[in-house]
């Protein structure tokens, strides 16, 4: 034991030294010369040169190379093998699944009263807010679900119908005077027609391509926004836009207003707290629909399409159609948080449209597990709760955001709920999950 | 006359099928009787599937007529229709050959996919269904009879709540026939449905396709390369060699045809040599 653990510590350091040789070779050019416009100078581009900071990148590449040998490549008992039996597997975490939807309802509902006497309503403002940011990505999830979780048609453009429903309340706000109950639904049917037509050229398209036209698709519609200057604005966007109203009645300060006519006393809080319950509300219902669908036939087909298209067309399903449909339709709930997003924020730009958001919501559902609801919830949570409750390390977030999606990967790979649940049973009780091993991720 | 040429299902008509220069099927003509279980068979490569494929819409033949004739007396002119509204409107339904079931979902789940049409219209084009319409709920309870039915007759009822990937080969292969009886089909295209499976399971396929025929006036049109299930039921059996029809009869018929015999095992060697003598090797 003792000869093999001495060769073992021997090929280690050879490897970790090899690595630390390569990594010396790439930071020396990476990290060690910085080309930087010397202010002293006049402005003349000069080189200044770090070796202190190479030293300590490949300092970590050696020791961290050296420790993985030890302990987990080369090693007898890999430590991650051990690790892995403190994290617990999926079967311990059932039970609390079931418990997990309604201690969420019922958390979600409450949270503005238990925000409000645990801080206050000026300390609880920057909280509800957080709430409401998340809310409104578990939306954009939930929306997203019915295309890539459902369908198993990867959407990289999903943002575009987002902007499109943003868009529509603005624009028909600004030269209309609609107010933002008018605007919702128009909102929400604009974004359908718009995914219909991104819907007809993807139709044929499967997997990789499908993702590259969506993502132009996006990445189209973010810049007609932001060049057709006469009509949105382009860059300047779109300012004052109305505040919803609550059944008519504005949150002003005064006569008349929501303060005044419930005879409470004025506080800006109370639009915010209306805002929350407002997009709940939204998402409640999304999440309502999209279970409903599951359900339906409709809801059938896309799962059956994501499984297997040929099958569906030889069964008589209108392949065509069920995709538009699932376009149609995530794309309805995306332009509903869009005019959401607008009327809360009273100001959008294409700024708010850039590939990163499409990037992020695809990420929640992935995370959260394809076709999962209470999946998106927590990954919606963890990811935009987290990527704020990080703030504080500034640029290092994204290291840290970076980390954690990579060991919520490797520990689940399809997903935090990967479980499919029947949409019915023969027996009529609910039926045990099907393992995501037999589930197939569609084919684009 | 035969019987298949008085009252056809299905009339193949003069059908060719080019992939650029290779010519998977050359003018093939042949008609499925009404209520028969018709045997479509030949060597590897003869253009079989190709036929399944161009008579279910996946493919476009390049020339040539597919006719469905319906019970009901309506005609389709499947060359010209969309794979899926075959299924739907003219009641064709096809397995196959590798199997193509709905994986993740459950069996009762890929029944009721099958059934898809008249539960959507059922469900008001989803939008009665969303508000939990009656006359919704009623179709879908007698959907799920129909699976009930079907996964009874093809012994599956036990693990109908069980995902369809977890099933072994011949229960898959059964599972996929009962999706495709789901449809409601009048013809019923099966591509080597016993392929892979052992005598005892064989037996019972020959058994269920009997019962299919019989009980639900479903004429079958069947791919296979096992001559036992091919003799022991097919009342036609049609020849593919090259693309082409080299024989087309009853099983008794075809069994005896030398150019079946040829195609299958071979000619005898004096043919060749005489051919040989002919040439001048």
């Amino acid at each position: 034991m003792s000869a093999k653990s001495g060769n073992l510590f021997i090929d280690s350091l050879k490897d970790a030294a090899i690595g630390g040789l390569i990594a010396l070779a790439l930071f020396s050019v990476l990290i060690g010369m910085k080309a930087e416009v010397a202010s002293g100078l006049g402005g003349q581009l000069g080189i200044e040169y770090r070796w202190g900071a190479v030293a300590i990148a490949v300092a970590v590449v050696f020791a961290g190379r050296l420790l993985l040998n030890l302990f987990v490549w080369k090693a007898g008992t890999p430590v991650t093998q051990t690790a892995g039996r403190l994290i617990p597997s999926t079967q311990t975490l059932a039970p609390l699944a079931k418990y997990a939807m309604p201690v969420f309802l019922v958390l979600a509902v409450i949270l503005p009263f238990l925000l409000m006497s645990a801080y206050g309503s000026r300390g609880s403002r920057q909280y509800l807010d957080l709430a409401i940011l998340v809310t409104t990505y578990v939306m954009l999830g939930w929306g997203l679900n019915i295309v890539v979780g459902l369908a198993g048609l990867l959407d990289l453009g999903y943002v575009a119908f987002y902007a499109v429903g943003a868009y529509s309340y603005a624009l028909l706000a600004e030269y209309f005077g609609f107010s933002f109950w008018i605007c919702l639904p128009l909102a929400g049917i604009l974004a359908a027609f718009w995914g219909i037509i991104l819907g007809f050229p993807v139709l044929r398209l499967r997997g990789d391509y499908l993702a590259i036209v969506t993502l132009a698709f996006g990445e189209i519609i973010r810049i007609v926004l932001l060049n057709w200057y006469d009509f949105t604005g382009g860059p300047d966007g779109i300012s004052g836009i109305p505040r919803p109203s609550f059944f008519g009645i504005e949150f002003n300060r005064g006569e008349g207003g929501f303060a005044d006519t419930f005879g409470l006393e004025y506080s800006s809080i109370h639009r915010i707290i209306f805002l929350y319950y407002v997009i709940l509300a939204m998402a409640l219902i999304t999440n309502f629909v999209t279970m409903r669908l599951r359900k339906l036939p409709v809801g059938r087909a896309w799962e059956a399409l994501r499984e297997d298209e040929i099958a569906c067309r030889s069964l008589g399903i209108n392949t065509t159609n069920t995709k538009l449909t699932a376009f149609a339709l995530g794309a309805m709930f995306g332009g509903f948080a869009g005019s959401f997003f607008a009327t809360r924020q009273g100001f959008i730009s294409p700024e708010s449209f850039t590939f990163i958001e499409s990037a992020v919501i695809l990420a929640i559902v992935v995370l959260g597990g394809l076709g999962s609801q209470i999946g998106v919830v927590i990954a919606a949570v963890v990811m935009i709760g987290g990527f704020e409750f990080f703030r504080g390390l500034e640029e290092y977030r994204m290291l840290v955001f970076g980390l954690l999606m990579v060991i919520i990967m490797v520990w689940k790979p399809r997903g935090l709920i990967s479980t499919r649940t029947p949409s019915i049973t023969l027996s009529g009780k609910k039926a045990k999950g099907i393992s995501a091993d037999l589930v197939q991720e569609g084919h684009g | 006359m035969n019987s298949w040429d008085n009252n056809p299902v299905l009339t193949i008509e003069h059908l060719t099928m080019r992939f650029g220069g290779l010519v998977a099927i050359d003018d093939l003509s042949f008609n499925v009787g009404r209520g028969d279980i018709t045997a479509l068979i030949g060597p590897n490569g003869a253009g079989k599937t190709t036929v399944f494929n161009c008579a279910t819409g996946f493919y476009k033949p390049t020339e040539g007529r597919i006719i469905m004739n319906r019970s009901n007396g309506e005609h389709y002119l499947l060359e010209r229709m969309a794979d899926f509204q075959i299924s739907a409107k003219a009641k064709v339904a096809r397995t196959f050959q590798n199997i193509r079931l709905f994986g993740g979902m459950t069996l009762l789940e890929n029944l009721m996919v099958a059934q898809h049409n008249p539960l959507m219209l059922a469900s008001g084009y989803t939008i009665g269904g969303i508000f939990g319409l009656k006359s919704f709920k009623k179709a879908e309870r007698d959907a799920v009879e129909r699976a009930r039915y079907w996964l009874d007759k093809t012994a599956l009822i036990d693990r109908a709540d069980a995902p369809a990937a977890d099933l072994p080969y011949g229960d898959q292969r059964r599972l996929e026939i009962a999706r495709a009886m789901c449809s409601g089909p009048e013809l019923l295209c099966l591509d080597e449905p016993a392929a892979g499976l052992n005598p005892k399971e064989s037996a019972e396929l020959n058994a269920l396709l009997q019962y299919i025929r019989k009980e639900h006036d479903t004429s079958i049109l069947l791919i296979e390369h096992d001559m036992s299930v091919v003799m022991e039921i097919s009342d036609h059996v049609v020849v593919l060699d090259y693309g082409e029809k080299i024989s087309d009869g009853s099983a008794v018929e075809v069994k005896d045809d030398p150019k079946v015999i040829a195609a299958y095992l071979g000619v005898p060697d004096e043919e060749v040599d005489g051919v040989e003598e002919e040439v001048g090797i």
